[in-house]
């Protein structure tokens, strides 16, 4: 398997690339501002912005703007920001164009553990289900780590791919099980399963933050570490680069970030997928640039499938979940069509 | 001309390699069928109506009494043959993707074949309301869809196996996303036997439906075979096959079509059996010895772990007939990571 191949861009200088990072952030801001106004109430930019910084008590649209409308851009912001940088890491990290963050088991483990909350605990909110998330995530990532570190050699990409997706295989198939033989669990897990960005209130979001946060830092730090790995082990070793510890702080970064984004939004792995290829076609496989522009586009993208699913099924909505992969999958066709690279 | 005698030392020891190959292969192949065989014979005479082997073999050439041919004849053994051909339908599919994908992640669970087929039942299931043929025809249907749209999408003059993958994997969300859909706007007692469907069971096996799965396995597997020498040589690289007078692309496309072929009819005729097509090759791979593509043996390992799957989802859970699919899962994740984890690692090309 070669590394994710891209079109290879001209050699571009490090001014340009700023500049498409600002228009980038210009284009996340015009894109909250729209997740603030636009709705099954379509609002006056004026009265947002009367909402934000002077609402009126009592004021139906501010309240709409303050209660429904800001907590939901947030969640899109931090779930896109992390499973956007969670995804390249990912790719970067098993040299696989097809890893997404759901690969280390992440989302099964995650679906298990709210399945289980539902079913035995009788937890029935998505702000309840935040810890169980954030749990099973990081338990399937470390036993999906610990597995393929056990047995022959070192824990090699092939090898991690593989144990995630026999865990995943285990893992949905005791979640079918469960919700095969309880009506009331498969009621509330089908909603949370599609990935949605509404209802978490503020002290769920205020909790998973940091854990955001904290990803972003680790990875922050992983571009230099994730070209050398694309030369392939050996290489990176060459170059001086400690390849044990540097996969452990990627994986973290990826637990965390994917975890919390899985808690806050569901289990939505298309936008991790999608995203770091939109990144490499712009920037190159430079990971010190691919990280960022991740890190923008991924909120765009989710913020953006969010609002088309309110605007397009009025006076309902469809989840942000779903609409992803719909308005995504033809972006992504269309840039693997433009590959200039013919290897398989 | 005479051969020189370093050269003929080689030669000979090449060919000790390949004779231990063949012994290792035969070895195999009669461990998976001995399996196979012991899983029958269970599959046969365990159930609610225990009936001792010598009835069944007794039953079987036509000298059974009434009851024991009803249930044998009418339910056990058209749901053992249904988990056979199924067996060797998803497991050669998954050889043959990850095979001329060189992506050990290629199946047609991750490339949208069974996302195109599943989004044909559920629709036929909760759309039209219909059932038996009609859900087996939709994911005909459905399957063949997305498979003509993934070749429409990756062709470039050419199909390579990054870019089939990807558009493959771009479809399967799509497709995953309308099953959602399908699956949050229903009455939840439709979207629980949508699931039914969608965990993929045998349970439903008819005659009729066994038949005709048959006869598309009996064209589609011999050409599989066929093609398989030519995909080893695809193993070594593309120009490397080319140099050797492998027609590249038609090879590519030829086994693609068949991989899809293969899944389309099995996810038919039983709904998405999970993780059969994903894991087969691997583990057969690691059984043979040998990092090259091993069709026979593969399709031995499906037979074995659908059919073997199939005993215990009958019987683990009492009172509950859990559909094999989730057993596949359960048993074939576990050991493909007990397998990954205790034996030594792939050779050669398949990575």
């Amino acid at each position: 398997m070669s590394a994710p191949a891209v079109a290879v861009p001209a050699v571009r200088r490090v001014p340009t690339r700023l500049a498409g990072l600002l228009v980038l952030a210009g284009v996340l801001v015009a894109v909250c501002a729209a997740s603030l106004a636009w709705g099954a109430r379509d609002l006056a930019p004026g009265t947002v912005w009367d909402a934000l910084v002077a609402p009126v008590a009592g004021n139906n649209d501010h309240a709409v703007v303050r209660e429904l409308r800001v907590p939901r851009t947030v969640v899109g912001l931090l779930a896109g920001v992390a499973l956007g940088v969670a995804g390249a890491l990912m790719q970067g990290l098993t040299r696989n164009p097809i890893a997404d963050p759901g690969l280390l088991g992440v989302n099964a483990g995650s679906s298990l553990a709210v399945v289980g909350a539902i079913s035995l605990l009788g937890v029935g909110s998505a702000a309840g289900f935040v810890w169980f998330a954030f749990l099973g995530a990081a338990v399937a990532a470390l036993t999906v780590y610990g597995v393929a570190s056990v047995g022959w050699g070192s824990v090699t990409p092939v090898k991690l791919a593989l144990v995630g997706a026999a865990f995943a295989a285990v893992a949905t198939s005791a979640v079918t099980l469960v919700l095969l033989t309880d009506e009331k669990a498969l009621a509330q897990y089908r909603f949370w399963q599609v990935g949605s960005l509404v209802n978490r209130p503020w002290s769920t979001i205020a909790v998973l933050a940091p854990f955001v946060l904290a990803g972003l830092l680790l990875a922050a730090g992983t571009g230099r570490f994730l070209n050398a790995v694309a030369l392939g082990d050996d290489l990176a070793h060459g170059l001086g680069q400690n390849v044990v510890l540097g996969r452990l702080v990627v994986l973290a970064a990826v637990v965390l970030l994917c975890g919390a984004a899985t808690s806050l939004a569901g289990p939505i792995a298309f936008v991790g997928l999608m995203v770091p290829h939109v990144a490499r076609a712009v920037v190159g496989p430079d990971h010190r640039w691919v990280l960022p522009y991740a890190a923008l586009l991924g909120p765009v993208v989710l913020l953006v499938a969010d609002v088309v699913g309110r605007l397009v099924a009025q006076p309902s909505e469809i989840e942000a979940g779903l609409v992803v992969a719909v308005l995504g999958a033809p972006v992504l066709i269309a840039l693997v069509r433009g590959t200039k690279a013919v290897g398989s | 001309m005479t051969v020189l005698a370093p050269e003929r030392e080689a030669t000979e020891r090449l060919q000790r390699v390949a004779a231990r190959r063949r012994t290792r292969g035969v070895v195999v192949g009669t461990g998976l069928a001995l399996v196979t065989l012991a899983v029958v014979v269970v599959n046969l005479s365990v159930g609610d109506m225990p009936i001792p082997f010598r009835d069944v073999l007794a039953t079987l050439v036509g000298r059974g009494d009434e009851t024991s041919t009803l249930v044998l004849v009418e339910f056990r053994l058209p749901r053992l043959v249904l988990g056979a051909l199924v067996g060797v339908a998803f497991g050669l599919a998954g050889g043959l993707f990850q095979s001329v994908l060189h992506n050990p992640l290629a199946s047609p669970d991750i490339i949208g074949v069974t996302q195109g087929a599943s989004v044909g039942a559920v629709g036929a299931l909760l759309w039209l309301g219909v059932g038996g043929v009609a859900v087996a025809g939709g994911a005909l249907l459905g399957a063949a869809v997305a498979a003509v749209l993934n070749v429409v999408l990756a062709w470039r003059g050419g199909v390579s196996g990054h870019r089939f993958v990807l558009c493959g994997i771009g479809l399967a969300f799509v497709a995953s996303s309308v099953l959602g859909y399908l699956l949050t706007r229903s009455d939840v007692r439709n979207a629980q036997d949508a699931l039914v469907w969608l965990s993929g069971s045998v349970a439903g096996a008819t005659w009729e439906g066994n038949a005709r799965l048959a006869v598309a396995l009996a064209v589609l597997v011999p050409v599989a075979l066929l093609l398989s020498s030519r995909l080893r040589m695809l193993g070594l690289g593309d120009d490397t096959a080319r140099a050797l007078g492998v027609p590249v692309t038609r090879t590519r496309l030829t086994a693609l079509a068949l991989g899809t072929a293969l899944a389309a009819v099995a996810t038919a005729a039983a709904g998405p059996v999970a993780f059969v097509a994903l894991a087969s090759a691997p583990i057969a791979r690691r059984l043979v010895g040998d990092g090259r593509i091993a069709l026979v043996p593969t399709a031995l390992v499906g037979v074995a772990v659908v059919t073997a799957s199939d005993v215990a989802a009958q019987h683990a859970l009492p009172g509950l007939d859990v559909p094999v699919g989730l057993v596949t899962g359960l048993v074939g994740g576990g050991y493909l990571i007990w397998l990954l984890t205790s034996s030594r690692p792939l050779t050669g090309g398949n990575r």
